[in-house]
């Protein structure tokens, strides 16, 4: 190439990148947990909001499960390392909460960038567990899900049940179980994945009765738990007589990994989780599938109010520069678009966080292709949420939540009775949260 | 592992040499020599161990925001809390469980090879290959055969009327990690065993059995006996190890539950630390344990180098 | 032995082969396992004869591993074990070496202060120092690197003390000689030194090949990126969903056991000096 070639290309690529940098978009991070299915999906939709404009880009990096996540940002966080979005679950609320030279309250951001933000499209039980007591939001709910039951069609039939009737009560489910063991369509009627989220955490909020004082830990870190009471205590020492009588099984604590295969397997024909499983039970089970809301104490007032979220939200952090800021903002903006909300709904089972979206996809009709998947949605919105129903906030709550299963399994194994079970977690719990508040003041 | 080369090779050890040693002159040379090594271990050794100590001292919120100096508030409290104190006893147990097991039937396969001749280097082969699988998977693959719905133990088990499930009954799951960590080590202590036993002098075991003792006897009143060094050696290795090395079996397999039943204390630095966010409570424990490798490292100098250095 | 009595041979025999088999039993598991369909495993009732399906299971964990999980190819985790170990090996031996021949073979000030600050290692394991390390490393800006994977962990004493052991017992004469004609330090631990070390280093090498393929910890905590994992802390990954895919599992373990178990196989002489050659 002669040399005046060369020099003519070597301007001519300097000119090129110069006017390409000076279109760069800006670049923001975002860490989740998703992995699989869902990750994909999370790719598919970060990606279509990149291709839709040239401003901003936005880089998902999938680092684990939420605890690992979680973790993973708050030492990069100490080594100013730390992402622009990051994905944290419900039960580390109370810590992200009170980090507050770590994180950037959403309400702000949006602000601050003239973003619109209007409170009153989103759901309120979706939105209230991440509000502060004025009723800001502080993150941004991405993927909440509540916990419905899922029921065997088929064995319903088998054991002469309506299977267009599924339980409303405890009174029914424990009678429909019996029903079902003693015709011999499964050996249990019932069991339930996380153990904590269902029979305490939701099951007081769909009773109105309170976790804690301080409207559920939401007015301060003074907050102290309650949840010894006579309700709880009645509950699980049911639930203990139920298991002996072989109606119900436990499922593990924790998440309890074991109900899931259980429920597959066709040993139990009920089984408690989340909405977001889905599309994971119909993958799995090789019969016909029911829906059905949480069912409730009938001779407790209040009961039933509406159910809580579980799943996480989206969180931004400080110590980035304000044209960062500008993609977050523009991000999230687009993400509570109507259709883009109703196509993830859709897609994962996880909720709509807005009235919108929940609209566009009924009138998509996707609730009357697959009836049951609006159980969620109906059950979360039931009632206006009261300070018990509105979500929980309690520091340190990821190892609370394992207390509580323990608690809960030395119950099954007739280690405890209830109210002993509940005493004991509560004042296990308690050390931790105060723990919480001296490490936080 | 780490300190069966120590113990081998000495620190301490008295040569004659060491007296009165050629060497060479040195200015820069022996410096830029340790450099690397100095360097690193101050960078990823003495540093963390000192924030260790000094973050023991702390109280701390997870990002590193709040921070309040708490004195010894921190062990207090460890010590006061049922789960550390509970934690401590699941270690002794664990650590106890582990040793016994898998010393016993390395001793009983050493002393069994010991008396082959042919097939003895066979044997030997056979026995020493699981020293290579990592401690995790030893978990992971027990883990496997005594799952409950589809491993081949609990199968068994329930022929004979036991139900397994190390996911409900914490000794179930304590037993569990028993086993995984006793079979890696069988080797370890196997190789040890059999090494003892071969510089054991033949003639003392002809001396014994002209005068009329039967094997068993020989072995108890004769072979045992001069075993000791190596078997205590091997007590503190193992000790070691089940204190330390088998974090990832614990982490690999029952996360420390039951209900807290296989929470060791190196599990807990963890999962206080990681998991749980409370750092100042994990560097506590930290420096506890820290405290208990000094003491079984001087124990191993101080004691068991002296009896077998003949 | 003294006496043979056949039925005590018989005997001996019996134990040792049961004592062979509970060591195998849990790999032979594993490797049957791995040839299964997970709804072969899932029956309630572990076959014991391999089945059909090895070559699926292991090509698909070589090549997709359980993206569900999170659990990257074997190949790319079996890769980056292999880089790990090697770092680990190589740096853990040069760096002992030289610390070793420093120690031994020169006056300075300050020798026995070094001598101990190395010394200090033996008592600091990973897990007492967890996460100040992991802080260290986050801010030296090496999580997710092959350097943060390996470095942290060259520096502890066993080789150095190992090798200064053995140069204690290298004759004097040697070192008048190489005075004698001349040669500086330098040559004297090229020329004479480390062809002396060699069944020493060969053995070391073994012994540390393993221990850095092994480790679990370290990488669980200082990678959080998928590209980075290595295969035995990965298999922990796919363990800990719900519904883990026990053939796939399986298949990795008997991936992840491989080289160190060949390594061991092959190189079993060197590896038993490594770990027991008392002095002589």
């Amino acid at each position: 190439m002669s040399r005046f070639t060369l020099h003519a290309l070597a301007v001519g690529v300097a000119t090129a990148s110069l006017s390409l940098s000076a279109q760069a978009a800006t670049e923001i991070s975002w860490w989740h947990a998703m992995g699989g299915q869902l990750g994909e999906i999370l790719e598919e939709m970060t990606e279509e909001f990149n291709a839709s404009q040239d401003d901003y880009h936005v880089t998902p990096s999938y680092r684990g499960t939420y605890t690992e996540t979680m973790t993973g940002a708050i030492a990069a966080f100490r080594a100013n390392e730390q992402p622009h979005i990051l994905q944290v679950f419900e039960v580390g609320t109370g810590t992200m909460m009170n980090a507050k030279g770590a994180i950037y309250p959403v309400y702000e951001l949006m602000e601050a960038h003239g973003r619109a933000f209007d409170n009153e499209a989103f759901l309120p039980a979706v939105v209230g567990y991440y509000t502060d007591t004025n009723g800001n939001m502080l993150s941004f709910p991405f993927n909440s899900s509540t916990p419905i039951m899922y029921y065997n069609r088929d064995m319903f039939e088998e054991a002469g049940l309506d299977p267009e009737q599924p339980p409303e009560t405890w009174e029914e489910v424990a009678d429909f179980s019996r029903q079902i063991v003693e015709s011999g369509a499964a050996s249990c009627g019932f069991t339930t994945s996380w153990p904590s989220w269902v029979m305490l955490e939701n099951f007081s909020a769909w009773h109105n009765v309170p976790l804690g004082t301080l409207e559920n830990g939401f007015g301060g870190m003074e907050t102290e738990f309650t949840f010894n009471n006579e309700l709880v205590a009645r509950h699980w020492d049911n639930l203990h007589d139920w298991q002996e009588e072989g109606v119900f099984k436990w499922g593990g604590p924790g998440s309890g990994p074991d109900s899931e295969p259980m429920f597959y397997s066709q040993d139990c024909a009920i089984f408690f989780g989340s909405s977001a499983s889905r599309a994971d039970v119909a993958a799995n089970s090789e019969f016909e599938v029911g829906f059905g809301m949480q069912p409730y104490y009938d001779d407790v007032d209040g009961a039933p109010q509406n159910s809580i979220i579980g799943g996480a939200t989206l969180w931004a952090l400080q110590g980035h520069s304000d044209e960062e800021y500008e993609a977050v903002a523009a991000f999230f903006e687009y993400l509570s678009q109507p259709e883009v909300q109703a196509q993830w709904h859709q897609q994962t089972g996880y909720l709509p966080i807005t009235q919108a979206a929940w609209d566009l996809s009924k009138e998509q009709g996707y609730y009357d292709e697959n009836p049951g998947a609006d159980i969620s949605l109906k059950q979360m919105t039931l009632n206006e949420p009261t300070e018990n129903s509105k979500g929980l906030r309690f520091g340190n709550f990821v190892q609370i939540r394992d207390i509580i299963s323990e608690e809960m399994e030395a119950v099954m194994t007739g280690d405890k009775s209830g109210q002993e079970a509940a005493d004991d977690a509560v004042e296990r719990g308690n050390d931790l949260l105060r723990d919480f508040e001296a490490a936080n003041q | 592992m780490l300190f069966i080369d120590a113990y081998i090779y000495s620190p301490f050890a008295e040569l004659p040499m060491q007296t009165k040693r050629m060497t060479y002159p040195g200015r820069f040379l022996p410096y830029a020599l340790l450099a690397p090594q100095v360097i690193v271990t101050l960078i990823f050794f003495i540093w963390p161990a000192g924030q260790a100590l000094y973050q023991s001292l702390l109280r701390e919120d997870a990002f590193g925001l709040k921070t309040t100096f708490v004195g010894l508030e921190n062990f207090a409290r460890l010590f006061r809390d049922g789960s550390y104190l509970n934690s401590l006893s699941v270690t002794a147990v664990f650590a106890i469980g582990t040793t016994l097991l898998s010393m016993t039937v390395a001793l009983l396969m050493a002393s069994t090879v010991n008396r082959m001749i042919r097939s003895r280097s066979t044997y030997t082969t056979l026995l020493v290959w699981p020293y290579a699988i990592a401690p995790a998977l030893a978990g992971v693959l027990w883990w496997f055969i005594f799952n409950p719905s589809i491993g081949i133990v609990p199968y068994m088990l329930e022929m004979v009327g036991y139900r397994w499930n190390h996911r409900n009954s914490g000794s179930d799951a304590m037993l569990l990690v028993i086993f995984a960590a006793a079979w890696k080590q069988i080797s370890y202590n196997f190789l040890f065993f059999l090494a003892g036993l071969q510089s054991i002098p033949q003639s003392l075991i002809e001396a014994a059995s002209i005068d009329g003792a039967s094997p068993t006897k020989r072995f108890w009143t004769i072979i045992f006996p001069l075993l000791t060094p190596t078997t205590f050696f091997l007590l503190v290795v193992n000790v070691v190890y089940a204190m330390f090395d088998t974090f990832a079996i614990i982490h690999a397999t029952t996360a420390g539950g039951p209900a807290q039943a296989t929470n060791i204390l190196v599990y807990k630095v963890y999962a206080d630390g990681f998991v749980g966010l409370n750092l100042g409570s994990s560097a506590a424990q930290s420096v506890i344990l820290m405290v208990i490798v000094v003491a079984l490292t001087m124990i191993q100098f101080r004691f068991i180098e002296r009896r077998v250095n003949y | 032995m003294v006496e043979n009595r056949p039925w005590a041979n018989l005997i001996a025999h019996i134990v040792l082969i049961s004592g062979v088999a509970l060591v195998v039993f849990p790999v032979y598991v594993a490797i049957i396992a791995s040839t299964h369909s997970l709804s072969g495993l899932l029956q309630g009732t572990l076959p014991l004869l391999p089945g059909g399906h090895g070559i699926e299971n292991y090509t698909r964990m070589w090549q997709s591993g359980v993206s569900n999980a999170g659990a990257p190819p074997a190949a790319l985790m079996l890769w980056n074990s292999f880089i790990m170990a090697m770092a680990i090996t190589v740096g853990k031996l040069s760096i002992s070496l030289l610390s070793a021949f420093a120690i031994v073979y020169f006056r300075f000030r300050f020798r026995m202060f070094f001598f101990w600050v190395i010394f200090v290692t033996l008592m600091l394991p990973v897990e007492v120092r967890i996460i100040p390390t992991f802080q260290v490393v986050a801010d030296l800006k090496m999580l997710n690197s092959f350097a943060g994977l390996s470095i942290p962990l060259i520096a502890s004493a066993t080789a150095t003390f190992l090798f200064r052991q053995f140069f204690m017992t290298i004759p004097e004469e040697m070192l008048e000689a190489a005075r004698v004609d001349g040669a500086g330090p330098l040559k004297f631990f090229k020329d004479i030194l480390m062809p002396l070390s060699v069944t020493n280093i060969a053995a070391l090498f073994v012994i540390m090949f393993i221990y850095g393929w092994n480790q679990y910890l370290w990488p669980l905590i200082i990678t959080t990126d998928p590209d980075y994992y290595t295969i035995v802390m990965g298999i922990q990954r796919m363990t800990s969903e719900e519904n883990p895919q026990w053939q796939l599992v399986m298949a990795a373990v008997v991936m992840a056991a491989l080289p160190p178990v060949l390594v061991i196989l092959f190189m079993q002489r060197l590896f038993v000096k490594g770990l027991t050659e008392t002095e002589k």
